[in-house]
């Protein structure tokens, strides 16, 4: 099975924060932010160059690079 | 103070203002300190420190503000600030008495996980419920009461940006400084006791004293070990001593890298539960349809380009009259200054050429400043500066810089100072450290005349006017080519810390206060005048007395003498009647003081040097004219017209379209060696000169201001770095240029 990654999503699809891979070094600071493990996301939508991203957590948009959220996995809500 | 028994005088008490980045801050610490600002840098690190007064029931309290931070878990110099300042590490700055800790209403969940980590630490708490006007109008409704009860400490709704409840919250503080409110904290699961016993069992065995508690948990979920090593462990040890404390948490069933998270956002949830009905809240749609368009694939680009047009477009031409004030002003003055020194002609030439120019050199600069932290104030303060680094940052993450960059690189196209200064909103150290270093490549407003001159006179001539416009445009970019592989290099091998993640919100769009707007340019101009000024003040004295010392009498009997016996040979006239002639014909007069200052400047300090360093810049096919021209330009470009117009017997009162100037640069030749007979100014040399001058770091200011934004070291390393750039490029192309003629 192919897990989907936060970098997988397409503009207004929502999911849920699964885990992240042990490879992501802005795993804490995410988690700071209210990114974290089973908190609902809604892509947004990617910058018009094409990275990076933009995504609604709990009512605040956040933006990462696509490098990053490929290391975040998610699953669908 | 006779009779004040100073042992009553209680001590300053100190509150610092702490809080989310994008959360209403620095708009509260305007409200409650006023103009009674001091700003600075702490020790040792760039990060600005600002502290003012306010007055309270109580007397005067000092207010510091604190940058702007998600998290005690540090990860760059502003947030390492923030925890030392909270734990009494920073030299002078005592642990504060209290800490206002600003939240965010429309976002408390989040906002509030710092304040629960200031808790921890054991600081006294009040919480400013900030943008309670938002909260309310987009009806998220918290009953404040309970809040209270649930947190244990005073909560009180403010709106800094309408200085709304700012009394209220002065009472609480005032009340807080006399009974220390202590937030109601989650109890630790017992594995944190564990690895915080741990953790001591390996101090003990290295020989150091423990920590306290809280600063041991801190030091256990924090990313770096830094409160480690400064109480005295090797990395080594530290690491060890953080082994220990990790083994015992995931023996207790916790993830050391999401224990804090997972603990705190729990209890979070759980204390406000009660107190807070979001359930018929509007969302902040506002923000999401304004980016439909602002961030919009076609449209979002557009709009983002014409706005950087506007905003440059402004800096430069508002800019404009100003300065020609400043410059009329300074004339004024300095030809005030020199009919009343006109007996004293050392003090008259220090007073108008040294200190009048000196001030004119620091003022010149505030006109672009402040306009275009005006501008900069207000992209931040509506919530647009996120989403130009939105937009950007594709552009610039692949040399390891981010979308943060472009403001300050783009205003870096008219000044390198304002643009320098722009790099305070770049978070990530090691972004900014490149930014700040690659500004000064970006071709400023200052580089324009030399070109202008070059071309008009030399290109154009041969080449005609579109090749000379096409040669105009790209020198512009001939520093911006070599810049973004620069910072690439920089980042690769130079600069090898680990990449701080890009990580940005977008926070909601907001209408910005023309209050907060000015205060911000007020600070930055304050600051610019008070560091970088005064050394741009003294690098101006100190190259007028390079190029007016020494100044022996002998050189004016000299030149007039052979001025005279000049003339008499062309004309027959006797020595008296010569001297008649010269004394009515102003032309003649000026003629014969234009040699005079010429000949000065060939036997100052400043001719020497560059008469000695001649044969450095003789592989660029620059003469010994040519390298004073530079070498007195080093403090600021734009000297070099009116250097080569001394040199050249013009006076100092030329610019870059006098015909003269370019007549008689063409008519120069080399008189000595290999090149004897040969003009001086041909193509290679000419280009040689313009690729100089595009990548040469010739400005004090800029120096001056490097080194205030980050230190001595980066100021001297770009000076030498940019210079030897400038000497190899000048060397290759007037070397190939030669070859293939």
């Amino acid at each position: 099975m192919i897990l989907k990654t936060l970098n997988d999503l397409t503009a207004g699809q929502i999911a849920e924060i699964g885990s992240f891979k042990p490879t992501l070094v802005a795993g804490r600071r995410l988690m700071e932010l209210g990114l974290m493990p089973g908190v609902q996301v809604r892509f947004i939508k990617s910058a018009p160059l094409g990275d990076p991203i933009a995504v609604d957590v709990e009512g605040r948009q956040l933006s990462l690079r696509r490098s990053d959220a490929a290391q975040i996995l998610v699953q669908s809500a | 103070m006779q009779g004040v028994p100073v042992a009553t005088e209680r001590k300053l008490q100190r509150i610092a203002l702490v809080g989310n980045p994008n959360t209403g801050k620095t708009t509260l610490f305007n409200c409650l300190t006023g103009l009674r600002q001091k700003v600075g840098n702490y020790p040792g690190v760039t990060v600005q420190r600002k502290s003012g007064f306010t007055y309270l029931e109580s007397g005067k309290i000092e207010v510091v503000d604190l940058p702007g931070t998600y998290s005690l878990a540090a990860t760059s110099p502003d947030e390492r600030v923030v925890v030392d300042a909270l734990q009494g590490e920073i030299e002078n700055l005592k642990r504060p008495d209290l800490v206002l800790c600003i939240v965010d209403a429309t976002n408390l969940q989040r906002n509030l996980f710092l304040a629960y980590q200031i808790g921890h630490l054991g600081i006294p708490i009040v919480v400013a419920l900030n943008r309670w006007d938002s909260a309310r109008k987009r009806r998220i409704k918290i009953d404040v009461a309970s809040l209270e009860k649930q947190l244990g400490v005073p909560v009180v709704p403010v709106s800094a940006s309408r200085a709304e409840g700012i009394t209220e919250l002065k009472e609480a503080a005032s009340a807080a400084l006399d009974t220390p409110p202590q937030l109601k904290l989650p109890e630790w699961p017992e594995a944190i006791g564990d690895a915080v016993s741990a953790a001591k069992a390996k101090l003990d065995q290295f020989g150091k004293k423990a920590l306290r508690d809280e600063a041991l948990v801190r030091a256990i979920f924090d990313s770096d070990s830094q409160p480690l090593i400064r109480c005295g462990l090797t990395k080594a040890e530290s690491s060890e001593v953080l082994e220990a404390a990790k083994k015992a948490l995931f023996k207790g069933g916790l993830n050391p890298a999401n224990a804090e998270a997972v603990i705190l956002y729990r209890h979070i949830k759980a204390a406000i539960e009660p107190c807070i009905n979001d359930a018929d809240a509007v969302p902040a749609s506002g923000s999401e349809s304004i980016d439909s368009i602002l961030t919009h694939r076609a449209w979002g680009l557009i709009a983002f380009l014409a706005l950087m047009y506007f905003v440059f477009q402004s800096v430069y031409s508002w800019a404009g009259p100003f300065m020609d004030v400043i410059e009329a002003g300074k004339g004024w003055l300095q030809s005030g200054a020199s009919s009343l020194l006109d007996r004293w002609p050392m003090l008259q030439s220090l007073v108008s050429d040294g200190i009048v120019e000196g001030v004119g050199a620091v003022v010149i600069f505030l006109p672009q400043i402040l306009i275009l932290f005006f501008f900069i104030s207000l992209l931040e303060d509506t919530g647009y500066m996120a989403r130009a680094a939105f937009l950007m940052d594709k552009l610039f993450s692949w040399c390891g810089l981010s979308g943060k960059s472009f403001v300050p690189l783009l205003s870096s196209f008219a000044c390198a100072i304002p643009g320098v200064m722009a790099a305070r909103t770049i978070q990530d150290p090691k972004a900014r450290l490149v930014t700040i270093l690659a500004a000064p490549f970006m071709s400023c407003s200052a580089r324009l005349p030399v070109y202008v001159l070059l071309i008009g006179a030399f290109v154009e001539p041969s080449y005609g006017v579109a090749f000379a416009g096409a040669a105009l445009f790209v020198m512009h970019f001939v520093g911006a080519a070599i810049a973004l592989p620069f910072a690439y290099l920089m980042n690769k091998y130079v600069l090898k810390t680990p990449a701080q993640p890009f990580l940005l919100e977008l926070p909601a769009y907001q209408v910005p206060q023309l209050r907060q707007v000015l205060l911000r340019m007020y600070a930055q101009g304050k600051e610019f005048v008070n560091n970088a000024g005064t050394v741009i003040f003294a690098i101006t004295i100190v190259i007028w007395g390079l190029l007016y010392f020494p100044r022996s009498e002998v050189v004016q009997e000299d030149v007039e003498a052979r001025f005279y016996e000049g003339l008499r040979d062309a004309t027959g006239w006797s020595q008296e009647q010569s001297i008649e002639k010269v004394e009515r014909d102003v032309a003649l007069q000026a003629q014969l003081e234009h040699d005079i200052s010429s000949t000065y400047i060939e036997q100052s300090y400043m001719g020497r040097i560059g008469k000695a360093l001649q044969p450095i810049f003789d592989p660029a096919g620059f003469d010994w004219k040519i390298t004073v021209g530079v070498i007195a330009s080093f403090p600021a470009r734009e000297v070099i017209i009116s250097t080569l117009g001394i040199i050249y017997s013009l006076g100092a009162e030329v610019d870059e379209e006098t015909a003269d100037l370019r007549e008689r640069m063409k008519a120069q030749e080399w008189l000595e060696g290999k090149r004897a007979g040969q003009k001086v100014y041909t193509i290679p040399v000419v280009v040689a000169i313009m690729v100089f001058f595009a990548l040469c770091q010739q400005c004090g200011a800029t120096l001056a201001i490097i080194a205030q934004e980050t230190n001595w070291i980066w100021a001297v390393v770009s000076f030498t770095f940019m210079t030897s750039l400038a000497w190899l490029a000048s060397v290759v192309v007037y070397q190939v240029g030669t070859a293939f003629g």
